[in-house]
């Protein structure tokens, strides 16, 4: 392992498997929610980050947490109150996001339009010491509050009414989840890119899907195919000379497919071995005839008790 | 009405009291001055036709529909305040407990445990109640299978026991029948009558009283947001017996006092 001896590598790798655990982490409780192209929104909106970072010599890492976080706080705000022209307000900050990123960079004087490039579509050789050190600890708290609130998170994604009257914070675990993704967007906009960053918030969880049965399998499975993707995809890259985000996105579609073929026949298994088990005997009970013959014997009260019994037991 | 000295609460301290709420949704008005009381171990149905504002009236008591005026009080604490929410367990009108992610019924089960649980850490304790309120409406068998896999009279069943998790003394549901088969109405019947036997409180919007009959003590029809009646449960023959039919009973116009009777006993 050659490619290990090169420091830029070994920071790439640590923050491409960082990637791995983090985007599925935060991504399970988005498509949950049913909200899978959130991501890809706040990637449009850490442009403008970005773009700040160049214009006022920050660190463009840091700025485009703060301005993803601003950005995901107030689409949950407009989710509250927007209603109707809910929609409308998204695709303003989106789109406005993605222009305010490409106006600040071309205003910056440090900045053009190659060193955008690099955050759209991701780039290893130039992930630095500061931004490992960035991506390390916004990963340790995507991974505390993904695996720490899990119960809750499942809870309010999964039924946010039901969830108000079991007395959880509900706006509370909202807007965590919708700071927690557009910290996972900075983390994952090095390696991946931001405009890539939603495929591996979404895809290895709809693959994982496909094999599992409860939410906490296809936890795990999704975070096993984003580590295995990040790292093979960053490993292909090094080699291949090819861009990594891209490399990592497509082989994900390709981990989505292979088990999307493997689900069928196992599907198929379970159903079969469903039918041996033979159902749930509640669902389909026929009244027994002999009852109905019994009914001259019996007192006639008694006879109409039984016979309601039949139908309803 | 606030001016009245605070009474000391006696036995029969109402444990959910609505007094002239109105609500409404967007423009319209759905609820025009509710006046309602359920006491302890009592068991209410809110009927009423599509519309009348029976399902708004029950998201009013737990906070889902803001409410523009009157008092709603649960344990007799304000809504506003009140935090205690293990006592209460609700089943909101749902056709399936299913979310974009797969999740196995102990899964949807637990987070009706939420509530009693510290830090949504899950004890031995918590466990075992999931386990119980899984056994109740039947489904312990199914615990390790996704809900995405259960028929649709399964999902309510599913629905009810993550309502029971948390041990409630007060039982919210909405519609909690709506799309169930006949086999799995019985068992819900049957799960509601042994709650009721313990001494749970009930509140329940239902479209028809159906298998539940027997166990209502109460009904109150609800019309264009009005209490129409507030009673014993309407005794009609055959299928008849259904709230939507034309009800014949006298009544004061829209926004007067609602005509109540049974209350006192």
């Amino acid at each position: 392992m050659e490619l290990l001896n090169y420091a830029f590598m070994q920071r790439a790798l640590l923050a491409a498997v960082l990637v791995g655990i983090t985007a599925p982490a935060i991504g399970i409780y988005l498509v949950q929610r049913r909200q899978a192209l959130m991501g890809d929104g706040i990637g449009h909106v850490a442009m403008t980050g970005v773009g700040l970072g160049f214009l006022l010599s920050w660190s463009p890492v840091w700025m485009a947490t703060l301005v993803s976080v601003l950005g995901a706080v107030l689409m949950e705000l407009i989710r509250w109150y927007g209603r109707t022209r809910g929609d409308i307000a998204l695709a303003m900050l989106f789109y406005g996001g993605m222009a305010g990123g490409v106006m600040f960079i071309n205003l910056a004087p440090t900045g053009s339009n190659a060193n955008l490039t690099s955050y759209l579509f991701g780039s290893l050789s130039t992930v630095s010491q500061s931004d490992v050190t960035a991506i390390c600890l916004l990963a340790a708290f995507v991974v505390l509050v993904t695996i720490g609130l899990r119960r809750q998170l499942f809870a309010v994604s999964q039924d946010e009414e039901f969830a108000r009257v079991t007395g959880l914070p509900v706006r509370a675990l909202n807007l965590l989840t919708a700071v927690t993704a557009a910290v996972t967007v900075t983390v994952a906009m090095r390696v991946v890119g931001l405009l890539l960053v939603s495929a591996l918030m979404v895809v290895p969880v709809a693959a994982a899907q496909q094999l599992s049965r409860s939410f906490a399998a296809t936890f795990a499975v999704a975070v096993a195919i984003g580590v295995t993707v990040t790292l093979s995809g960053t490993v292909t890259s090094y080699y291949q000379d090819v861009p990594p985000g891209a490399t990592i996105v497509l082989l994900t579609i390709a981990a989505f497919l292979l088990l999307t073929a493997l689900a069928a026949p196992l599907a198929r298994r379970r159903a079969r071995v469903l039918e041996h088990a033979g159902g749930d005997p509640a669902e389909c009970v026929i009244p027994e005839t002999g009852k109905e013959t019994g009914r001259a014997t019996v007192p006639a009260g008694r006879a109409s008790r039984n016979g309601t019994e039949g139908i309803g037991a | 009405m606030s001016d009245e000295p605070a009474t000391e609460p006696v036995i029969s301290e109402p444990v959910i009291s609505l007094r002239g709420v109105r609500a409404e949704l967007g423009s319209r008005t759905v609820l025009r001055g509710i006046d309602l009381s359920v006491h302890r171990g009592e068991v209410v149905a809110l009927l009423g036709a599509n519309g009348s504002g029976k399902s708004t009236a029950i998201r009013s008591v737990i906070g889902q529909v803001p409410v523009s005026d009157g008092a709603i009080e649960i344990f007799g604490t304000p809504r506003a305040r009140f935090s205690d929410w293990k006592r209460v367990g609700y089943v909101p009108q749902r056709t399936t407990a299913a979310g974009g992610v797969p999740a196995t019924v102990t899964e949807v089960v637990a987070s009706g445990r939420l509530s009693r649980a510290r830090f949504g850490i899950l004890r031995k304790a918590d466990h075992e109640a999931v386990r119980r309120a899984l056994a109740l409406v039947g489904m312990a068998d199914r615990a390790k299978d996704s809900v995405n896999a259960l028929s649709g009279g399964q999902h309510q069943r599913v629905l009810i026991a993550r309502a029971l998790a948390c041990e409630p003394e007060l039982l919210i549901m909405d519609e909690p029948m709506a799309g169930v088969d006949l086999a799995s109405q019985e068992v819900l019947a049957e799960t509601l009558r042994k709650q009721v036997g313990e001494g749970t409180t009930v509140l329940l919007v239902l479209h028809e009283l159906g298998p539940l009959e027997p166990l209502i003590d109460r009904a109150v029809v609800l019309r264009d947001g009005c209490v129409l009646h507030d009673g014993p449960p309407p005794k009609a023959v055959g299928q008849h017996a259904l709230p939507g039919h034309d009800h014949v009973h006298p009544h004061a116009a829209p926004g007067a006092e609602p005509v109540r009777t049974g209350l006192l006993s």
